[in-house]
């Protein structure tokens, strides 16, 4: 007779609980791992019916991602040898490097714009939430339900009034124009997790702090900021997902200065031919960031997604 | 090192009155305990003095300036919270010398203090520890740390032993006692717990409902309690209130009591209405000649004393009498006051009336 205990699982238990969690994973993980390997087939390969699990792998989506190419004869492809091992690649099509794709730029768009709104976002959101936490704020009961209520709506349901406003401030298809946008947007969310943090942190670090002579501001970002980190990261992990995948006002808003990589990536499709590998390749790389965000972050996810509950 | 001088102080939250009127004085070294239950004002009272609560009127003269309206990091104090409020992400030593570092000491001698602050408390050997994993004792002791390491003019305690458990309470109050005499430092200490307040403190300020009900010497507020509340308030079990209807006039020294002569301190204020005789239940005592008569209904024992419930003709009271006195429920016996320390009070004011024996406490209470 084994003994039982309350907080230990049993072997089988172990067992079960470790293969529903992989099965849950694997089946979560499928078309994220579909996106990659996509990526690294050959046109053929990829729209191959039944589709392909092994094939050899190329760096033709990756290629097509980030280059222009034109059709030539075969008799300029035989005075003019490829170069470069990704020209090899474009000549066995008969194509040419033209130049560069409008990726690398677009890519760059999407990351000053996601991470630029999600700082705004959660600098403005702290100072206004430990506001909320810690002042007799006049009204503060109606302004935070105000602050909630812009979310009550799909933000798209505005887009034809924040068309017309940012055309006519200048805003249209404006780095500026889209992170204050965005900032706008998740500004409801950061104020109202981060107050919920900050509501837990307990007072008496800041008092202890002002005791030991330090000013509010001192205090606040000494004391109350180091133990808030859990919460401002969870927070913004949120705001940079949604920053970072936002699609409606980008195509609304951009074209072709400030243009992020959601609307662009469509456009990979291109008119000869559906070119999945390279459309694979920029979804791939698009995740990245966020992907190294969160795990960087993971640890204070974590615990920052109970809100709080099992602080201490 | 510091006297206090609090005058009217007063604090209103909206409609609320959490302190009305407050005045006394700490002198320069004195261990004082701001006693009373809770939602009394206490805490308010002592975070006004330590800038975090701004007061409504009213001022606080530390070492001889006024600094009602002063921010906490001008008043050159230090405070001790509940729940200790060691900040989470520094180590001891960092939480010891964090108000050092504010002041813009310089590092050496940063480092020198806390050594010598680390072993005043003992703690030399858990400076490098985060304050996560201490015990309540340890945190307790760093706590103190960073309230002593500054030297500052004044200690202020907010129930410091309130989170540790009954055991180590005891040992804890004799340590910050011990630490108190031997630095000479003022030190303001909020409790609601009597006994702590009576075991560590030189002057007490009993308070309830925002209202200062008494302020003296632990002896003097237990022999000659000012008002009913503090009667019922200090003491385990508190004192006896035996209430009556009857008039009192100055100079009286006895009163009739279902038949019964009770003799008193003189009194030199008279009192028609409703009365209420205060006696502590060790002033209590079995006297067979006594026509005041009670019957024994329960007895508890505690070792060299036991405590006896009398049922009497003016309700319950309760007698503390030596282990070995025979006293069996359901007997019934005489029963006689120490006329010494007796104390009347009239029940509408809840007010002591002024007699030969409190005089003296009353006039600076």
């Amino acid at each position: 007779m084994s003994s039982y205990s309350i907080t230990e699982p049993s072997k089988p238990q172990k067992w079960i609980a470790g293969s529903l969690v992989i099965a849950y994973a694997l089946i979560t993980l499928m078309p994220l791992l579909w996106i990659i390997a996509t990526g690294f087939k050959s046109p053929a390969d990829s729209i191959a019916y039944p589709p392909k699990v092994f094939f050899t792998p190329t760096l033709e989506g990756y290629v097509n991602l980030f280059t222009t190419r034109t059709r030539q004869t075969a008799e300029f492809l035989a005075a003019n040898p490829p170069q470069t091992w990704y020209a090899e690649i474009v000549a066995k099509y008969d194509m040419v490097i033209a130049g560069p794709s409008r990726f690398g730029e677009r890519f760059l768009n999407s990351v000053i714009i996601g991470f630029g709104s999600t700082f705004l976002s959660i600098f403005l959101g702290t100072l206004a939430a430990y506001a909320f936490s810690r002042f007799k704020v006049p009204l503060k009961d109606d302004l935070l339900f105000f602050i909630l209520s812009t979310r009550m709506m799909p933000p798209i349901a505005v887009a034809i009034p924040i068309f017309l406003m940012f055309r006519q401030l200048g805003l249209s298809d404006t780095h500026l124009g889209m992170i204050l946008l965005y900032t706008a947007v998740n500004l409801s969310l950061s104020v109202w997790l981060l107050k919920g943090f900050i509501d837990e942190i307990p007072q008496e670090y800041e008092e202890a702090a002002l005791i030991d002579g330090y000013t509010r501001f001192q205090a606040f970002y000494k004391v109350v900021l180091p133990q808030a980190a859990t919460g401002i990261a969870s927070t913004a992990i949120f705001c940079l997902i949604f920053a970072w995948n936002e699609y409606a006002f980008a195509v609304l808003l951009t074209s072709g200065n400030a243009q992020t990589a959601p609307p662009f990536i469509p456009t990979i499709i291109g008119t000869a031919g559906q070119d999945w590998p390279a459309v694979a390749a920029g979804a791939t790389l698009f995740l990245m960031p966020v992907m190294v965000f969160t795990i960087l972050l993971r640890k204070h996810l974590l615990r920052g997604i109970t809100f709080g509950a099992v602080r201490k | 090192m510091a006297q206090i001088r609090i005058e009217n102080l007063r604090k209103e939250f909206g409609s609320f009155t959490a302190v009305q009127a407050s005045t006394f004085t700490v002198e320069d070294g004195e261990f004082f305990m701001l006693l009373g239950p809770s939602g009394c004002g206490k805490t308010t009272t002592l975070r006004m003095m330590a800038g975090l609560e701004l007061p409504t009127s009213g001022t606080i003269h530390i070492d001889g300036e006024e600094v009602a309206q002063k921010p906490a990091s001008q008043r050159d104090i230090a405070f001790v919270f509940q729940m200790f409020a060691l900040y989470p992400h520094m180590n001891v030593g960092k939480n010891i010398s964090y108000p050092l570092r504010a002041q813009g000491v310089p590092k050496p001698e940063i480092q020198a203090r806390v050594m010598e602050v680390a072993k005043i408390l003992g703690i030399e050997n858990i400076l490098d520890k985060p304050v996560g994993g201490l015990s309540g004792g340890d945190r307790q002791r760093v706590a103190l740390g960073r309230a002593i390491v500054r030297r500052p003019k004044a200690f202020f305690m907010d129930e410091p032993l309130g989170a540790l458990d009954a055991g180590f309470r005891e040992h804890m109050a004799e340590e910050l006692r011990a630490l108190h005499d031997r630095m000479g430092a003022t030190t303001v200490y909020v409790t609601h717990d009597q006994l702590e307040a009576m075991q560590m403190g030189d002057k007490i300020v009993v308070m309830n409902h925002g209202v200062v009900e008494q302020f003296g010497v632990p002896q003097d507020i237990y022999d000659w309690p000012a008002t009913l509340f503090v009667a019922s308030f200090i003491g385990s079990p508190p004192m006896n209130v035996l209430r009556f209807e009857g008039s009192l006039a100055a100079g009286d020294r006895q009163l009739v009591l279902a038949d019964a002569r009770i003799d008193l301190p003189e009194l030199r204020e008279g009192l028609q209405g409703g009365l209420a005789l205060g006696v502590r239940p060790e002033n209590v005592l079995f006297d067979d000649t006594s026509a005041y008569r009670g019957r024994i209904t329960a007895t508890e024992y505690l070792g060299t004393t036991q405590i006896v419930t009398l049922a009497t003709p003016h309700g319950e009271i309760k007698a503390r009498l030596a282990a070995s006195a025979p006293a069996k429920a359901g007997d019934t016996v005489g029963l006689r006051f120490d006329a010494r320390k007796l104390t009347l009070f009239g029940t509408e004011t809840g007010r002591a009336l002024r007699s030969a024996g409190n005089e003296k406490v009353l006039a600076h209470g």
